[in-house]
């Protein structure tokens, strides 16, 4: 299955690939609309030190310990990737306890939120993928 | 503070409609001209700083950002022009040298625009490269003087070591020092993969690109860097540096601060000193001397390797590639006063030399009218731009060309013509690391590869139109050019008739 | 192959995909008391506090999941007893299951502790199970007049609270030991999630127990009465091992098992809440009743009765909870030298021993959480990663590049 990886020596720290992010779950039809004087809170996050930088996301787990996590049952696994049923969600944060890489997060309406590697918007691909200018986060099958 | 004379070339204009602040600019202008305040709540741009390099312009990804030249004007004077009276400026401020890099930017003829390519009509049919097989695999090399047979009569072969190249363009000497390690990787990587060369440059070869020695070009140059047993022989042919089309007559100056330890290792100079190459090959005087060193070269590498020897063009070029010939050397290279640099002085750039169209035009006539025109190939570089310049150098007479400056604009170069400064936005003329990592080689590769099959394309349309089906016929074949705004004497020189003629 | 699986929550989902991982053919047959579909018990707090509803709760698979994983569920069915020898579980419903392979995923019951009195409290219940919440809600009605005692001031007994204050007159919560979620945190750290829930109306009585119930009225140890009209007993749950009592197995405070969830008995094997097994850490047995560790643990044990070899031995405490908007995540032991840092509203509080981060304890600030965790469960060296950076905040760049190469690349954790 295709997955979002990461390889840090290509990264810039740009921060891109969290704008596109943001933008592409959006909902809007532009980034403008979407990101103008807008604090993001992106399920793709830049950790950065000195010249290093990288982006984290959801790894998309075989043996995903957020799942297994869950009370509620809003995460689950869709041929192969994980993605969460915001409906479902009371916001426990069992999952934000379990995830070794603290790739979910809570959106700006304290909601948990989570990379699904843009399938449920328009772009059906990963947007954070897209707007890397330097092939730093790509996706493709390992 | 003294009063800062000179107003900034560029302005930024930032489209506040558009900016979503996400400070993509700011984290990627190494010259530090955006920023984002906090009191006013959105980006700010300090233009002094700005070069044009167009980073920040190619990764806003609103398109919020457009970087023009400034109308801010001094009274016009066709003679003291805003360029002159800055430069005036800027000396009288700094005392020093102006720098400048990449190649010639002055309003000089480019004869490549002058030159009309032919077609066929009628007689002589033209060819379709997608049905017909087109041939433009060239060999680079002397060419035997006769047929030698052994006492039973059997052919002897006496085929001096060749180049064998897939397309008839090579990537032109950048030394690494001058251009960063991903830069020579895509370089390396694109070459190895489209059957041509690269050459290394005056650096030396970094141990992590021996691997693609079979397309590599190794160069010696007058400050000898990085150059040993294994240098010489890890490349598929030798080129003796005499002169570079940017900077005729001068040598080269990598400061200190771009030695680090990658640099020192390859160039064999100790870490952080200044790397000077001197005007002159200090053992070279004469062409007797060269032929020293080309035998040298071929001694070291058991004549297996061509030996290439690189001249700028300047105004006796003729006489002097005449001499390069009967130096042994198997390929001539001239460079044009067009071809870039890491770093020139502005005047020498901008005022030596003479442009490759007439040097090619001039060495290929009179090593025909000597007679020795088979005993080396003649590859030319200083700014062909696209096939079509292609097909009228090699109609010229050319056997192959040499691209850098279009090179790197395929890695992403936008001509900002600041190499000297070390802060390449691209990733490409630095050696700094968090710049150098700009450039990922698996794109760098990628867009070089597509840009040659490209005018691979091109070129096999053109010579097909021409009726030509390979480059042998295509080389030197004058008739296929017609001049078009050109005096006599330069269509003498270039030896083509007027269009309409 | 025939499995049958006794029990109705996160153990026994785990135990069914454990199974359905490896083997997609055989017969997988669910005993369950109660009536409802798979749901997730901790989530009754939310459903009284209206952050989720019945229908969403009982929607922790979906509805045809039973049918999609190829489960025969007998619900609203007990099961009485095991005989072992011949393979058989008989049913309340008089029926006799035979089986290949068993799972015990009975869970825990509220304990009660002997109160004088307690017979006549007219309103009173415990808070574990959809019908506990169905029970409580109608109990308090609409009209937010009804006054509630808690007794349990630990996470049950907070989160029903929680739960209830759109509903309740007024709660009080007494407990025994003298800070609140007791089992979960020091004193410190417990103090500061007091403050908030008594800011948001609670009252605690803390350090004292019920000493008797008369109607309407609890006598404290401390000497106080408190009046009010619907008890809720969330002291804590045992272990439910009867069943198991039935079959031989082996059992402490809870179905002995090892780290591949197998009993003391072949073809039997227990997960969750039911069981204990051992601490790698201390080499004793514990109960681990959190609801990752069921689901883990039922998964353990379904590959295994389906022939693989899995093994669950990185089980460590971990609660990620919250009250009133304050997010509280807690995992590890807290046995080892504390480092506290605290910045505004949040608090820190990492454990360390021998070059391992033991346990740790976030209020407020919870972001990434799960790195510290990780940390505790894989029991990384801490003189492998810079300690010093990720103490300040959870994150990756604490490791090495190797490290992160692999975890960013595509090596799964």
């Amino acid at each position: 299955m295709k997955k979002v990886y990461v390889n840090e020596k290509w990264c810039l720290g740009c921060h891109l690939c969290e704008y596109y992010c943001a933008f592409a779950n959006s909902g809007k039809s532009s980034m403008i609309k979407a990101l103008k004087d807008h604090h993001i809170v992106p399920r793709i996050r830049i950790e950065e030190r000195g010249n290093i930088s990288f982006a984290v996301s959801c790894r998309h787990c075989t043996d995903p310990l957020c799942v297994k996590s869950c009370i509620s049952g809003a995460l689950s696994i869709v041929d192969g990737a994980v993605f969460i049923d915001s409906d479902k969600c009371v916001g426990c944060c069992s999952c934000i306890m379990s995830c070794p890489y603290g790739a979910l997060s809570h959106n700006e309406n304290g909601v948990i939120q989570k990379c699904e590697l843009c399938q449920k918007n328009e772009f059906g691909v990963p947007l954070c993928v897209q707007g890397c200018p330097n092939k730093a986060i790509v996706y493709e099958e390992r | 503070m003294a009063i800062d004379f000179l107003y900034p070339q560029y302005e930024v204009i930032r489209n506040p409609q558009r900016c979503i602040s996400c400070r993509a600019c700011e984290r990627q202008c190494a010259n530090g001209v955006h920023h984002y305040d906090v009191d006013f709540g959105c980006m700010m741009s300090d233009e002094s700083k700005c070069v044009a390099c167009h980073r920040c312009v190619s990764l806003c990804p609103t398109r919020a950002l457009k970087i023009v030249k400034t109308d801010h004007t001094f009274k016009e004077n066709a003679n003291w022009t805003g360029k002159a009276i800055s430069e005036v400026y800027r000396q009288a401020g700094t005392g020093g040298v102006l720098l400048s890099s990449m190649g010639n930017p002055e309003p000089y003829p480019i004869y490549w625009d002058k030159l009309l390519i032919n077609a066929s009509q009628v007689t002589n049919p033209s060819i379709d490269p997608l049905r017909e097989p087109m041939e433009t695999r060239t060999t680079l090399g002397a060419k035997p003087q006769a047929i030698e047979r052994d006492k039973d009569g059997n052919l002897v072969d006496n085929m001096p070591p060749q180049l064998t190249l897939n397309i008839p363009v090579m990537f032109s000497a950048m030394s690494y020092g001058s251009i960063s390690y991903n830069a020579h990787a895509s370089l390396a990587r694109a070459a190895t993969a489209l059957g041509t060369y690269y050459n290394t440059g005056e650096g030396g070869l970094h141990q992590d690109f021996y691997q693609y020695g079979p397309h590599t070009i190794v160069q010696v140059a007058s400050g000898r860097f990085g150059v040993h047993p294994d240098y010489l022989n890890a490349g598929a042919a030798v080129e003796i540096k005499m002169g570079q089309g940017a900077k005729p007559g001068i040598g080269g100056h990598l400061p200190g601060i771009k030695v680090g330890a990658d640099i020192s290792r390859t160039r064999m100079i100790p870490e952080g000193t200044d790397a000077i190459s001197p005007a002159p090959h200090h053992d070279i005087y004469s062409i007797e001397d060269l032929r020293q060193l080309v035998y040298s070269i071929k001694e070291a590498t058991h004549y297996k390797k061509p030996v290439i020897v690189k001249i700028a063009a300047v105004h006796n070029v003729a006489a002097i590639a005449s001499g390069i010939a009967r130096s042994g050397a198997d390929i001539i290279a001239i460079d044009g006063f067009r071809g870039g640099t890491g770093a020139a002085p502005t005047r020498i750039r901008d005022n030596v030399g003479i442009p490759i169209e007439l040097a090619l035009a001039a060495v290929d006539q009179r090593l025909r009218e000597e007679g020795i025109r088979d005993r080396v190939s003649i590859v030319i570089g200083g700014s062909v731009r696209n096939s079509a310049d292609l097909v009228k150098a090699i109609a010229l007479g050319a056997d192959a060309v040499y691209i850098a400056t279009a090179a790197l604009l395929a890695l992403g170069c936008h001509l900002c013509r600041s190499c000297q400064t070390g802060k390449c936005n691209w990733g490409i003329a630095t050696q700094r690391p968090e710049l150098v990592k700009r450039l990922n080689p698996d794109i760098g590769e990628k867009r070089l590869i597509n840009l040659l099959t490209s005018w691979d394309h091109e070129l096999k349309e053109m010579m097909g139109g021409m009726g030509i089906n390979s480059i042998e016929a295509l080389r030197g074949n004058r008739l296929m050019l017609r001049g078009i705004g050109l005096t006599q004497k330069e269509l003498d020189i270039l030896g083509v008739k007027h269009a309409g003629e | 192959m025939r499995y049958v699986i006794i029990g109705g929550s996160a153990a026994a989902v785990g135990c069914i995909e454990g199974i359905r991982a490896l083997d997609k053919e055989g017969e997988i047959t669910l005993v369950s008391s109660e009536p409802y579909a798979f749901y997730g018990r901790p989530l009754i707090s939310y459903l009284l506090e209206g952050k989720t509803t019945q229908e969403k709760l009982l929607r922790y698979r979906p509805a045809d999941y039973e049918e999609k994983k190829g489960v025969h569920a007998l619900r609203g069915v007990r099961a009485e007893a095991i005989d072992a020898a011949a393979h058989t579980v008989s049913l309340s419903s008089g029926e006799t299951l035979p089986y290949d392979k068993l799972c015990l995923a009975v869970g825990s019951s509220p304990f009660v502790p002997p109160t004088q009195g307690y017979d006549t409290v007219p309103a009173k219940n415990c808070f574990t199970t959809l019908d506990d919440a169905l029970a409580l809600q109608a109990m308090l009605g609409q009209d937010k007049a009804k006054r509630v005692l808690i007794v349990g001031a630990g996470l049950i007994g907070l989160k029903c609270a929680e739960g209830i204050l759109p509903l309740a007159a007024s709660i009080d919560v007494v407990d025994l030991a003298p800070r609140i979620l007791s089992t979960v945190l020091p004193q410190e750290p417990a103090a500061i999630v007091q403050k908030h829930i008594e800011r948001a109306g609670v009252r605690f009585h803390l350090g004292q127990s019920v000493t008797r119930f008369e109607r309407n009225v609890a006598h404290l140890s401390g000497g106080d009465t408190l009046a009010f009209d619907v008890l809720v007993m969330a002291v804590g749950v045992r272990a439910n091992t009867q069943l198991a009592q039935t079959a031989g197995l082996a059992l402490e405070r809870g179905i002995v098992v090892d780290e591949g969830c197998r009993t003391s008995e072949a073809d039997i094997f227990a997960a969750g809440d039911c069981t204990v097994s051992l601490d790698p850490d201390t080499g004793k047995r514990r109960a681990l009743a959190i609801w990752p560790n069921a689901s883990m643990q039922g998964d353990t044990a379904g590959r295994n009765m389906a022939g693989g070899h899995a093994v669950h031995d990185k089980g460590i405490p971990m609660n990620a909870t919250g009250f009133m908007g304050l997010h509280l995540i807690s995992a590890g032991s807290y046995d080892g030298e504390p480092l506290l840092s605290r910045k505004g509203d949040s608090y820190k509080l990492l454990y360390t021993r021998d070059d391992r981060l033991v346990g740790f304890i976030l209020l407020g600030d919870i972001d990434r959480a799960g790195i510290y965790t990780a940390l505790v469960r894989e029991r990384t060296p801490l003189s492998t990663i810079d300690f010093e950076l990720i103490r300040e905040t959870p994150q990756l760049m604490a490791f090495s590049a190797t490290e992160r190469a692999m975890k960013l690349g595509g090596g799964a954790l």
